[in-house]
């Protein structure tokens, strides 16, 4: 058996059902292990170990009593610091929110205390959500548990690191635009964004509403469904989200795929893509085609505009959901100011970091009198038309198959002068986000010792077969090993 | 050379729903509690908190909608009005842009120049701002209390020409929201408040002047003070060769003056979008036939048949319709007597003259103030009985008839029991006999006195007089 922390869900719900070790051992042993690797990680903002063992306690004392809350009962895992905790610092990786305490968890956290989850702390970001390689966090830098010298994706960066070094069982992420996927795939982990709305965005600190969803981060596709499955649900807190037509997203975990029908659209695989990423794609569709599974060649003619729509969309929400960072009720002031206005202009000039500040910027723009047709509303025009394009695909197909994204973890060194080639590492992760649609992110390979992700995306509520698939891919994938 | 121009005036009314919750959490729609009581993290826009609209503001706003003639749209959504401000905590606003849910409506009011209708372009529904409080050590604290109450905002056309026009409308406006229970209409409490929008032009022209705004106006009377101050002061600046600049102004009733407002202005861009927080809606034909159901019948409509059914006067039905409870109570008893008019003088004298509280209540049932009207009606009981008997029965509801009998109130009214009471008043005064026997006519009130003494006052005084009379003069005769 593998050391301790390197072992998924699933194996820790057999243990500590089998009194192998209790769930106060099993959170003790992960303390220890954060203790010992994040001050090289830097996965966490936050470790409430003093919480996290009386709740494991708790745990312990449910079982002994026989009233176990289910599988995720003792199960330490952490979160993104974009998720309110009651009385935990939520910072967002912002100097905007330091010190900033919400008075109410979000409802994700809520479901999964529920269930006897055990919060082992708060995880390191892209400030807001905004970035792929959680280097815009204010506070540190997270690093690839692959290799310590490479970015580990964001912005959920400080989520994938964690699961990715054993430092938790399970994370919680958010995706806009990739955040959950792309971060899991740099470090060799399972990510889901699941369908918008499925999950309840109430106490997820909004970058764009439009498009956040919060998903999941595991060490197998196995654990992501029954992660997801306690996650999802209709909220009356949240508006946009609906009841998910299945409660276990892992019932159908292990059926057969056969017959199923995967579209691989041909704007994913070209020239731009990383030879080892198309090699590992092709080699994984024909693994399932020899599982039975039908692949069908498909176009996504307008990913490339998607993605521009992406940017103006999830910009123009950003800057009227960041609006109300001003100075005055919590976050960060300025000290010195002697008008209104200049308190508002210090204290956002001084609390947010430059990539924020250039997304609020876009977005203003795209909303002002006179570009809002020619942005805004043109970006909601190829929504729609991207929307139509997926939805045709679903009468050809059952879900689609792509790389996560189009790179493999560059050294922090290799930092990009331009954002806008930055931008370009969602190509293949924001049509999903755009359509609202389901999309599962898990490891296939290795090039150079680097994790390589493959995404599968579905029509809406499509988890249960995106997990189905995902697993047998899985099982016949070299299993990664845990880096330290 | 104020009579050369003429006043174009639209108006913004907004008013605080009357829904138990506020627009997009639960918290409770309250007035005067502690500050910051009655705030959670939806109304304080604190991060990671999200909006869920409340049914009901759909349904009042339809309500309010339908009273005032609107069309109801099938498809709305609210969008957000994007503005830094520290009494907006999430800074923008949720609104309606250009999906107003009730648009194209009017109002009917009086005028000196008989019924004007005024046209009503939009009623919106959003949420209320929270409360600055700048306290004596020159700081300025936040009360959140008034974050996320429900608000309707009622756009007028610029119909209106005259401030005696604006008042009339919104007194109209705020009866029939009063009627429909859409809002409480406390304009001390700030539950009903009114921007103007006011230019001016030479008479006959058609095209419009530079507009201004006067904001937050929270009386009736200040609404006329102000508009009539903006008028004369836009007509002596253009007079005197002045342009008026589109600004929005706030008007001081000390002073009588109206101020530039600081900074808020320079046509300032809202970067309206549509919520993504909160899905469009959709408002289904049952949805607005219930609440057409809902609506009670308006003052006019009610007026019309105090006029047209009862014979009262235009200006007592007005006084009887300015409030629903008292025009639904009248209504009740009227229908029961066979002395309409009697019972809206009662109304208006003597029930009004017993409140106390701001809204109108009345202890004594309906049916009771029918049978009250009857006895006033058919002269049973004398005018100050009257009073007298509804004094008691505001004390203790019975039965007037009853009472009337018990506390021995009826009037004697019937010539067969009167006869023998006058013949003995007669019978008692033999010297005011004689008197009036020799031409002192006057000597006949001394005889009527003593009726009344004989009957406790209750001798019907017109019959006793008429009896007395005949009795008087059938003697002489004989």
């Amino acid at each position: 058996m593998a050391e301790l922390f390197e072992r998924s869900l699933a194996e820790h719900a057999a243990a500590l059902a089998n009194r192998e070790y209790s769930a106060r051992e099993l959170t003790a042993a992960l303390l220890r292990h954060i203790e010992q690797t994040d001050p090289v990680i830097g996965a966490y903002l936050e470790v409430t170990a003093s919480a996290a063992l009386r709740a494991a306690e708790e745990s312990d004392r449910r079982r002994a009593a026989d009233v176990s809350l289910g599988l995720l009962d003792g199960i330490p895992f952490a979160v993104k610091d974009n998720l309110c905790t009651k009385n935990i610092p939520t910072t967002c990786g912002s100097r905007m929110l330091e010190g900033y305490r919400p008075p109410y968890d979000a409802t994700v956290i809520e479901r999964l205390y529920r269930a006897g989850a055990v919060l082992l702390g708060k995880l390191n970001m892209d400030e807001f959500g905004m970035g792929s390689s959680t280097e815009h966090s204010a506070y540190q830098p997270t690093r690839n548990p692959h290799d310590p010298t490479r970015i580990p994706g964001g912005s959920s960066g400080g989520s994938a690191a964690a699961v990715a070094a054993g430092e938790a069982v399970f994370a919680l992420g958010s995706d806009t635009g990739g955040s959950v996927r792309q971060p899991a795939a740099f470090c060799g982990v399972v990510g889901m964004k699941p369908t918008y709305g499925a999950v309840s965005r109430y106490g997820l600190v909004a970058f764009a509403s439009s498009l956040d969803q919060v998903g999941p981060l595991s060490r197998t596709v196995r654990d992501n469904a029954v992660i997801l499955s306690c996650l999802v649900g209709k909220d009356p807190k949240d508006a946009t989200s609906l009841a998910h037509p299945c409660t276990d997203l892992s019932a159908k975990l292990g059926s057969s795929v056969k017959g199923l029908r995967l579209g691989l659209p041909k704007e994913c695989l070209g020239e731009e893509l990383c030879p080892a990423i198309r090699q590992a794609t092709e080699t994984a569709a024909a693994r399932l085609e020899r599982m039975g599974v039908r692949l069908v060649p498909v176009s996504l003619p307008s990913i490339e505009p998607a993605l521009a729509a992406y940017y103006i969309l999830s910009a123009a929400e950003a800057s009227s959901n960041l609006a109300r960072f001003d100075g005055i009720r919590y976050g960060h002031r300025a000290e010195r100011y002697d008008t209104l206005e200049e308190l508002y202009r210090r204290s956002r000039s001084e609390g947010f970091g430059n990539e924020v500040k250039r997304r609020i910027l876009l977005g203003t723009f795209a909303l002002s009198d006179g570009f809002y047709e020619s942005y805004y509303k043109k970006a909601l025009s190829v929504r729609s038309l991207l929307r139509r394009e997926l939805d045709t695909l679903w009468r050809e197909c059952d879900a689609l198959l792509c790389p996560t994204a189009p790179t493999l973890p560059r050294r922090f060194s290799e930092r990009s002068e331009d954002p806008t080639s930055a931008y370009y590492g969602d190509i293949y992760t924001v049509p999903a986000s755009l359509c609202g649609a389901p999309a599962l992110s898990l490891p296939c390979g290795t090039a150079d010792g680097l994790p390589i992700g493959l995404q599968l995306i579905g029509k809406d509520f499509s988890e249960p077969l995106l997990y189905r698939l995902g697993e047998a891919l899985e099982q016949v994938t070299e299993t990664k090993e845990v880096c330290r | 050379m104020r009579n050369d121009y003429e006043l174009v005036v639209g108006l913004e009314v907004h008013a605080e729903l009357a829904t138990k919750a506020k627009i997009f959490c639960s918290c409770p729609v309250t007035f005067g509690a502690e500050p910051n009581t009655v705030c959670c993290p939806v109304c304080m826009g604190l991060p990671g908190a999200l909006p869920v609209l409340n049914q009901a503001v759909i349904e009042y706003a339809i309500r309010a909608g339908l009273a005032t003639g609107c069309e109801i749209a099938r498809v709305s959504r609210m969008d957000r009005k994007n503005y830094f401000y520290p009494d907006l905590p999430k800074a923008y606003q949720i609104s309606q842009y250009d999906t107003p849910l009730c648009f194209g409506g009017s109002l009917t009011v009086d005028t000196e120049a008989g019924e004007k209708r005024i046209g009503i372009t939009r009623i919106h529904i959003e949420e209320d701002a929270g409360k600055l409080i700048h306290d004596k050590d020159a700081q300025t604290l936040l009360d959140g209390n008034r974050c996320g109450i429900p608000l309707i905002e009622i756009v007028s056309e610029p119909d209106i020409r005259s401030a005696a026009e604006a008042k009339a409308y919104l007194q109209a406006l705020r009866s029939i929201l009063l009627y429909t229970g859409v809002s409480d209409c406390r304009m001390n409490e700030g539950s009903f408040r009114c921007d103007v929008n006011l230019s001016v032009r030479k008479k006959g022209e058609t095209a419009f002047g530079t507009r201004t705004e006067l904001k937050n106006l929270n009386s009736f009377s200040f609404a006329v003070k102000a508009i009539e101050a903006e008028f004369q002061r836009q007509v002596m600046l253009l007079e005197s060769g002045g342009q008026i600049r589109q600004e929005t102004l706030r008007f001081d009733p000390v002073t009588g003056k109206v101020y530039p407002m600081r900074s808020k202005e320079n046509a300032r861009d809202y970067r309206y979008f549509p919520d993504p927080d909160l899905p469009p809606f959709s408002i289904s034909d049952e949805q607005i036939a219930h609440n057409r159901r809902l609506l009670p019948r308006l003052p006019r409509e009610r007026q019309r048949m105090y006029r047209e059914e009862y014979g009262i006067p235009a200006a007592e039905a007005a006084l009887l319709t300015s409030d629903r409870a008292m025009a639904d109570c009248f209504e009740a008893a009227a229908a029961q007597t066979s002395y309409p008019r009697i019972l809206a003088n009662l109304f208006l004298t003597e029930l009004l003259r017993l409140q106390s509280a701001d809204a109108f209540v009345c202890p004594i049932s309906p049916d009771h103030l029918a049978s009250l009207a009857d006895l006033a009606g058919s002269r049973a009981l004398g005018s100050s009985n009257i009073k007298k008997l509804l004094g008691l029965l505001w004390e203790r509801d019975d039965d007037p008839k009853r009472l009337a009998e018990e506390q021995k109130l009826t009037q004697i009214g019937d010539p067969a029991r009167l006869l023998p009471i006058v013949k003995e008043a007669i019978a008692d005064s033999p010297r005011s006999v004689a008197d009036y026997r020799s031409g002192k006519t006057a000597a006949a009130r001394a005889i009527l006195g003593r009726i009344m003494a004989l009957t406790q006052g209750r001798a019907d005084p017109m019959l006793a007089a008429e009896l007395l009379e005949r009795e008087l003069n059938h003697n002489i005769t004989q």
